[in-house]
C-alpha cells in the first residue's frame, strides 16, 4: 500500500527553489485506495452482526411479528409489498426533490438579495428565522387548510424545513470572500454583477454545498412529517401514510419496510449531495483535499 | 568600491517633465483617530523603480493603497498628470502581500481576470494571459490551481495578473515578505528583469533595507507615528543588477548608507 509513483517532475527554469506538493498515488483495489476499504467494510461488518443478533433474538424469544419483526421478515415484506411501497416512495421522493429544488432557488436568490441590500436583510431575515424555529408539526395543519391542495401543502412544509440551511449558509459564503480580492476587483472596475459572478458566488459555493447536504435530509424529513400530520394521502399516498395505515392494521413488518425505505432514501440523498460537493470542490477547496502530512 | 553613493532626490515638483503620479500634502486619518500618513509630498516619475522603506506602522501601505484608489486621502490630493481624469482609465497593477488568488480558478483564469472584467474577448484574453505567465516563468502551469503551486509560484501568478493589462504603474505591497530568502532573491531578480524590459513605473513597499537597495533607483524613507517621509534618496548603482551586484562591496556599502539614513530618519 506504500507503493508510490515518482513525483511529478517540476521544470525549474526560472521558477523558484520550492518544489510543488508531490502527488503520491496510493495502491488501489477495485478502483478505491486500499486505506479506504476499512471505511466501507467496517460498517458493513457491524451491520451484519447487529442484524444477525436481532434475527436470533426475535426467533429465540419467539417475539410475535406485530411487536418486533425480524430483519428477514422485514426483507420479505419489502419484496412482497414492493408494488405499493415503491409507488409511495416515488410520491415522497417527488415532494422531497421539488421541495429541495425550491429551497435551493429561494435560498440562493434570497441570500444574493440580502447581500446586495443590507436593508432587505435586516427587514426579512428575522422572518426567515421565525419560519425556521417554528415547529413544522405545529403549523402543518394550518398550511394544509390554507393551501387547500394536499400535495401543495406537503411541498410547502418540506420547503420550510429545508430552505433555511441553504439561506444562512449561502449568506455566510457570499460575505466571506477574501477582502483583498474584493479590493482587486474594485481596482479593476468590476461591476456589482461581475463581483457577484466571478467572486462572491464561487466563494460561496463550499458554504452553499454544506447547506445543501443538510437540506437534502431535511427536505425528506419535512415531506414525511408533513404527511404524518396530514394523515391522508389524497389520490396518491407517500410512505408516511403507508406507515400510519400499516400501523393501524398492525402490519408491523410493513411499517419497518417503509421505515427502511425512508432511511435508505435519506442515505442516498446524503451520498448524492456529498458526491456533488466533492466533484465541485475537489480541485481547490481545503475540505476536499487530503492532508499531505 | 567607493564610487557608490546615495544622493538626495530633488524635492517634489522640481523635476523636469511631469511625473506620472503627483502626491501633494496628503494626510490620512482613520476613523479611530490614528494618523496613518501626514503631509506627504511625493512625485512618482514615469518609469522609475521606487521603494517605500520604513518600519511597520509608518503608513507606507496606506500611502500605496491611496495611490491605487483604495481609500482616499483625508486631506491633500493625488493627481495623475500623465493619465486621464477617469479613475477607471488609470492603468495600474497591484500586488498584495499575499498572492490573493481565486482558489477556485487555475493560474490562467486568475491571470485573465482583469481582462475578463474589461470584456476582452475570451480567446484574446487567454492568449495574453498565457503570454504573461510565460514571462514570469510559469509556462506549463496554466492549468494548475493555486493550491498546487508553491508560495513563490503563487506570487508569480499574482505579478502576472497585475501586469496583464500592461499598466503604466505596478504597485507592490511587501509582496515577497512571506517568502524564504532564496525564493525572494529569485523573484527580486525576475522582477527587475521584467521592469527593465517592460518599463513600467514600479512602487515597491518594503521594510527591508537590503531589498530596497537591491531593487530601486530611489528609496523613500518613511517614519512612523505619524507616517511621514523623512528622506528621499537616489541610488547610484547602475542596472542591470544581478547576483554579482548582490555580493559586491558596492552593494554592501550602499546598504550601510541606507541603513544609516533609515536609523537617522526614524530617530532610533
Amino acid at each position: 500500500m506504500s507503493s508510490s509513483s515518482p513525483a511529478t517532475a517540476v521544470p525549474h527554469d526560472g521558477t523558484d527553489a520550492e518544489a510543488r506538493p508531490l502527488a503520491v498515488a496510493e495502491a488501489t483495489v477495485l478502483g478505491l485506495p486500499v486505506s479506504f476499504w476499512p471505511r466501507i467494510l467496517a460498517p458493513i461488518a457491524v451491520g451484519i452482526l447487529v442484524l444477525g443478533l436481532w434475527e436470533f433474538a426475535v426467533r429465540w424469544n419467539e417475539v410475535p411479528s406485530y411487536v418486533l419483526p425480524g430483519p428477514l421478515l422485514v426483507g420479505q415484506t419489502l419484496i412482497a409489498d414492493w408494488g405499493t411501497l415503491s409507488a409511495s416512495l416515488w410520491v415522497t421522493l417527488r415532494i422531497t426533490f421539488m421541495a429541495l429544488a425550491a429551497a435551493v432557488i429561494v435560498g440562493v436568490a434570497l441570500a444574493v438579495l440580502f447581500t446586495q441590500s443590507k436593508w432587505l436583510e435586516m427587514a426579512l431575515l428575522p422572518y426567515a428565522v421565525i419560519l425556521q424555529v417554528t415547529p413544522i408539526v405545529a403549523i402543518a395543519p394550518l398550511i394544509i387548510i390554507w393551501a387547500g391542495d394536499i400535495n401543495l401543502s406537503l411541498l410547502i412544509c418540506a420547503w420550510i424545513v429545508a430552505f433555511f440551511p441553504i439561506l444562512s449558509n449561502t449568506i455566510l459564503g457570499l460575505s466571506s470572500a477574501d477582502h483583498n480580492l474584493i479590493n482587486f476587483f474594485q481596482l479593476h472596475g468590476a461591476t456589482r454583477w461581475q463581483m457577484l459572478r466571478y467572486l462572491k458566488l464561487p466563494a460561496a459555493l463550499p458554504y452553499f454545498l454544506a447547506g445543501l447536504k443538510i437540506s437534502g435530509g431535511l427536505a425528506l424529513i419535512g415531506a414525511v412529517v408533513a404527511e404524518f400530520v396530514a394523515g391522508t394521502g389524497g389520490s396518491e399516498s407517500g410512505l408516511a401514510y403507508r406507515i400510519l395505515e400499516a400501523g393501524y392494521q398492525l402490519k408491523i413488518p410493513r411499517v419497518f419496510a417503509a421505515l427502511l425505505m425512508i432511511s435508505l432514501s435519506g442515505i442516498a440523498i446524503f451520498l448524492a449531495t456529498s458526491l456533488i460537493s466533492h466533484l465541485l470542490l475537489r480541485r481547490w477547496h481545503e475540505s476536499a483535499l487530503k492532508r499531505e502530512n | 568600491m567607493d564610487t557608490a553613493y546615495l544622493s538626495t532626490h530633488p524635492a517634489a515638483g522640481q523635476e523636469s517633465g511631469p511625473p506620472l503620479v503627483s502626491i501633494r500634502r496628503v494626510s490620512k486619518q482613520f476613523a479611530n483617530g490614528t494618523i496613518a500618513v501626514r503631509d506627504v509630498d511625493l512625485d512618482l516619475g514615469t518609469g522609475e523603480f521606487i521603494s517605500l522603506l520604513g518600519p511597520s506602522g509608518c503608513g507606507k501601505s496606506t500611502l500605496l493603497r491611496m495611490v491605487a484608489g483604495l481609500g482616499s486621502p483625508s486631506t491633500g490630493t493625488i493627481d495623475w498628470p500623465g493619465a486621464g481624469e477617469d479613475k477607471a482609465e488609470r492603468d495600474l497593477g497591484f500586488v498584495f502581500q499575499d498572492p490573493t488568488l481565486m482558489p477556485w480558478a487555475n493560474a490562467l483564469s486568475n491571470v485573465m481576470l482583469p481582462l475578463v472584467l474589461k470584456h476582452v474577448p475570451r480567446r484574446e484574453a487567454e492568449e495574453r494571459a498565457a503570454e504573461m505567465l510565460a514571462l514570469v516563468g510559469l509556462k506549463g502551469f496554466e492549468k494548475s490551481y493555486p493550491r498546487e503551486l508553491s508560495g513563490g509560484m503563487k506570487m508569480r501568478v499574482s505579478i502576472a495578473r497585475a501586469l496583464v493589462m500592461r499598466p503604466k504603474i505596478l504597485l507592490m505591497d511587501e509582496p515577497f515578505a512571506a517568502l524564504d530568502e532564496i525564493t525572494r532573491h529569485r523573484l527580486n531578480d525576475d522582477l527587475l528583469n521584467l521592469w527593465w524590459r517592460e518599463r513600467f513605473t514600479a512602487v515597491f513597499v518594503t521594510h527591508s533595507v537590503f531589498e530596497s537597495v537591491y531593487l530601486s533607483q530611489r528609496i523613500v524613507v518613511m517614519a512612523a507615528r505619524p507616517g511621514r517621509v523623512m528622506a528621499d534618496l537616489d541610488v547610484s548603482a547602475p542596472y542591470p543588477r544581478d547576483e554579482l551586484f548582490r555580493t559586491s562591496a558596492e552593494y554592501a556599502h550602499l546598504c550601510r548608507l541606507a541603513s544609516g539614513k533609515l536609523k537617522e530618519a526614524i530617530g532610533a
